[in-house]
């Protein structure tokens, strides 16, 4: 590559990392202008801000209790959905025996609130009787006579489409079922085994439902996304979508051939949550893949919510709000303004000692970390505002030791330049063929951190989680400063004078890299560059090769 | 600072060379001997590891109707009746404060509770008491455990296929075992309380050890390329060149992480005493020290243990030996 080249590529390197920044940086702004819940700096942890505790207690009948386990059970459940919503550290505890605390950072929304205590119990159901949602006994409601299935004898019911579910007693308390008034008592626990009268979530509609087909805990997975068209145009219609295990996938397509031949409403199954009908489609096809989709009144956010309501499965029992409150910080600001004080101060600490350590070069690992922390910054004010990520201090601290992660590459780099120079490399090239294999030791070792970071993320909850967040976030940081600032400098500054010519304060200075030192050995350097340069086989053979004869030139200075 | 630059030009040459890998019986030895005293000294010194109240539950009290919410007085009260133990304290709404700590006996907690409403200025009757499960439960350890044996796993795979080497993975993660080991041993024997943070501390140096060994064993995959045609060098020789080469970007780069942190433990620590800072930046003190000091002393020469035994490395020796 000729040297106008080498500026090119570097200039045009420099020119990326700038257009990086100032774009997330320019994303965050325009949130800010545009009132949209970006701010300028990270959202805080609950650690070092405080925010909201809200105490949960279950919903039982009188006389009956809650288990520890189950206590347990509904703590895992819940963390699980409150990580969901992004990496903000919440903490969840029990309280006494039978109470939860959910303690998250902020204010929550009616969303995070439902996400929390709702139960999920998600169910599906045949529907034998459908009709509008006002009752019958009030009548005058414009529907047609109520509908019944009246079986004339009463037999017992063979499936769970069966008429025969609806007894007398079912009849009449679905005909005196009134939609648009409270009719469920918080927390009611359904049998599987029986049918349901009940109405759908807006009180349009009333139903009886057959008794349980396929229950929650057969979902595999659940996501949410806008449903598309035949034609695979994107509607503006927001679904959530569910994939079955094996055994749902069974039960779901055994109930759909069922249900395929029947009439309506018999050809509809209800998709049912904590007892209330979501949905109830009719069935236009026996599916046998184990993918559904419900739709309902839903919009992004509450789909959101409750696909992940269901993926981590249903509470074992439901809770309600005892009480919600502002809690402050558990550590003091003086906490986190110690420990900011102490990393500057360290800071300056490494500065100094790469200006020992590193002479003019220092200015490449000052701007990199100085880059580096832009570059942290701006992402994390980006993600405290798109995926609720908080700052805890144990996230601060992280950041921190990511100063020793990226310094490391910097050194990796300069040490191997200074390698190549000892090689009698021109600065030119020794920092082009340190490069080379410098990128390689940092790539590796990087990857290894990064597989680190996304397998904690991916499996763990809580802190650990948040602590994984940020040694990934650091790491892909890293690499980005390392490719787009570091390289690029040094390529720009080795056609410097100052660098070039080895100035004494240049940090490649030639003379204390050895060079009158292999005189003294009687080393020909340019004869060992042009053995370099011969070397047909591979870099690595070459180089283990003037190891090699380097190893037994010193040794040859010891024996004498 | 130029001797320092002679000093990394020698050992790049060679001219100058530690010998890590002959010498490592004794390092083995130091390292047994570490492992059995951070296995022994913190159950012996403290009766064990000493969970925080993150882990195990505690008690909980809540004063209402307080009219200053300073954390301070509550700090202090719970010290003049249980001088150990660290109580979080935390400002509930406008007007009371909840103080949590290790479980405590009956009559402890009846003092703490009168100490609480003395500090501020409250009938003890306002004070009200209750137990507080763990916030960190056994589901995120759970996690936790499962989340760091998998990492394990892909990182052992990872590396052995870049290094091309099992020997390489196995190498590595017996030197993270020992930095993990000896660290949770120095953090017991000090004494201190196990939190959250300290945990995180733990994890980031499982992240920077495995990151420090990966570095030098970049060089000593470069190093020992091909090693075996060689008719001048050895395996062993070639793996302590390559620790040599690369003593002087170890030495840097762990104190240019140490020093963000021993700024944090020393000044920061010393002016705000126990808390969450002092806990994650002494475990991040001893693992970087510890880390460095493993990829150079165990993790490397434990390679080269396992290999140099191999054939076609023992035929080639011997031919060096021989010319």
């Amino acid at each position: 590559m000729s040297v106008s080249g080498v500026t090119k590529s570097a200039r045009k390197r420099l020119i990326w990392l700038g257009a990086l920044i100032l774009s997330i940086a320019g994303l965050v702004g325009a949130g800010v202008a545009t009132g949209s819940g970006a701010t300028l700096t990270p959202k805080l942890a609950l650690d070092l801000e405080g925010g909201t505790s809200i105490i949960l207690s279950p919903l039982v009948a009188e006389g009956q209790k809650i288990t520890a386990q189950q206590l347990e059970q509904a703590v895992g459940i819940i963390r699980q959905r409150v990580d969901s919503t992004g990496v903000s550290e919440a903490q969840i505890t029990t309280s006494g025996s039978n109470n939860i605390v959910v303690s998250i950072p902020g204010t929550p929304d009616d969303n995070t609130l439902k996400l929390i205590r709702s139960s999920a119990k998600l169910e599906f159901r045949p529907v034998i009787l459908a009709s509008s949602g006002a009752s019958a006994s009030v009548g005058g409601s414009g529907s047609s006579a109520t509908p019944s299935a009246k079986p004339s004898v009463q037999a017992k019911p063979t499936d769970a489409s069966d008429a025969n579910w609806v007894t007398p007693a079912v009849q009449a308390q679905f005909d005196a079922l009134d939609c648009t008034k409270q009719f469920r008592t918080p927390g009611q626990i359904d049998d599987p085994t029986l049918p349901l009268v009940t109405c759908d979530s807006n009180g349009y509609s009333k139903y009886v439902l057959g008794p349980v087909e396929i229950s929650g805990e057969d979902i595999k997975n659940a996501t949410n996304g806008t449903t598309t068209t035949s034609t695979g145009a994107s509607t503006n219609t927001w679904a959530v979508n569910l994939s079955f295990n094996d055994a749902g996938a069974k039960k779901f397509s055994a109930v759909t051939s069922r249900l395929y031949p029947l009439t309506d409403p018999r050809n509809r199954f209800a998709v049912t949550l904590d007892g209330y009908v979501i949905t109830a489609p009719t069935t236009n096809a026996v599916i046998t893949n184990g993918d559904a989709q419900i739709t309902g009144n839903f919009d992004q956010v509450s789909s959101k919510s409750l696909a992940d309501s269901l993926k981590y499965g249903s509470l074992p029992i439901s809770f309600q709000v005892q009480s919600q409150e502002n809690i402050s910080a558990t550590l003091g600001s003086e906490q986190l303004a110690s420990g900011l004080l102490a990393g500057i101060i360290g800071l300056l600490l490494v500065v100094i000692y790469s200006f020992f350590q590193y002479r003019g070069l220092a200015l490449v690992t000052v701007g990199s970390l100085v880059i580096a922390a832009v570059l942290t910054y701006v992402v994390i004010v980006f993600l405290s505002w798109r995926n609720g990520f908080r700052l805890s201090l144990s996230g601060v601290a992280g950041l921190i030791v990511a100063i020793g992660i990226t310094a490391d590459s910097f050194i990796v780099y300069f040490e191997r330049v200074r390698d190549e120079l000892r090689d009698g490399r021109p600065l030119n090239a020794a920092v082009e063929a340190g490069w080379k294999r410098a990128l390689r030791t940092i790539l590796v070792s990087d990857g290894v951190s990064l597989l680190a970071a996304v397998t904690l993320f991916v499996l763990t909850v809580g802190s650990v989680k948040g602590f994984a967040f940020t040694l990934g976030l650091t790491t892909l940081i890293d690499v980005a400063v390392v490719m787009l600032f570091t390289h690029p400098m040094l390529q720009l500054l080795a056609q410097t004078r100052f660098f070039s010519s080895g100035h004494p304060w240049s940090g490649f200075d030639s003379q204390s890299l050895g060079a009158g030192y292999r005189g003294r050995l009687e080393f020909k350097s340019s004869e060992r560059i042009s053995a370099t340069k011969k070397a047909k086989s591979s870099k690595e053979a070459a180089k283990r090769q003037t190891l090699a004869e380097r190893k037994a030139a010193a040794d040859n200075e010891g024996s004498n | 600072m130029s001797k320092f630059s002679d000093f990394g030009n020698a050992l790049y040459s060679g001219e100058r060379s530690i010998n890590f890998v002959g010498r490592r019986k004794i390092f083995y030895i130091i390292a047994g001997i570490m492992i059995a005293l951070s296995a022994v000294l913190p159950s012996a010194l403290h009766g064990g590891f000493k969970l925080g109240i993150e882990f195990r539950g505690g008690a909980e009290f809540r004063i209402s109707g307080v009219a200053s919410q300073s954390q301070r007085l509550a700090i202090d009260a719970v010290h003049t009746v249980v001088p150990k133990v660290e109580p979080l304290v935390t400002a509930v709404g406008t007007d009371s404060i909840r103080v949590q700590t290790d479980k405590l006996g009956d009559l402890e907690s009846e003092a703490v509770r009168q100490a609480l409403a003395k500090a501020y200025k409250v009938e003890a009757s306002a004070v009200a008491s209750s137990f507080v499960g763990a916030n960190w439960g056994a589901d995120i350890t759970a996690k936790a455990i499962n989340g760091l044996v998998v990492f394990i796993a892909f990182a052992a795979i990872l590396m052995a296929l870049y290094f091309r080497t099992l020997k390489m993975s196995l190498a590595a993660i017996i030197a993270l075992l020992h930095d993990l080991v000896i660290t949770a041993g120095i953090y017991g024997i000090l004494g201190f309380e196990v939190t959250p943070a300290a945990v995180i501390g733990f994890l980031t140096i499982l992240g920077y050890s495995l990151y420090d060994t990966v570095v030098v064993f970049d060089k000593i995959r470069e190093n020992t390329f091909e090693v075996e045609f060689s008719e001048k060098t050895t395996f062993a020789k070639q793996v302590n060149l390559a620790i040599n080469q690369t003593l002087v970007r170890s030495i840097n780069t762990s104190i240019v992480a140490v020093l963000p942190v021993a700024a944090i433990l020393f000044i920061g620590a010393t002016l705000l005493g126990a808390g969450t800072l002092r806990d994650i930046s002494l475990a991040l003190f001893i693992g970087i020290l510890v880390g460095t000091y493993s990829t150079i002393f165990i993790a490397a020469p434990l390679y080269s243990h396992m290999r140099e035994g191999e054939a076609k490395y023992v035929k080639a020796a011997a031919k060096v030996a021989a010319s």
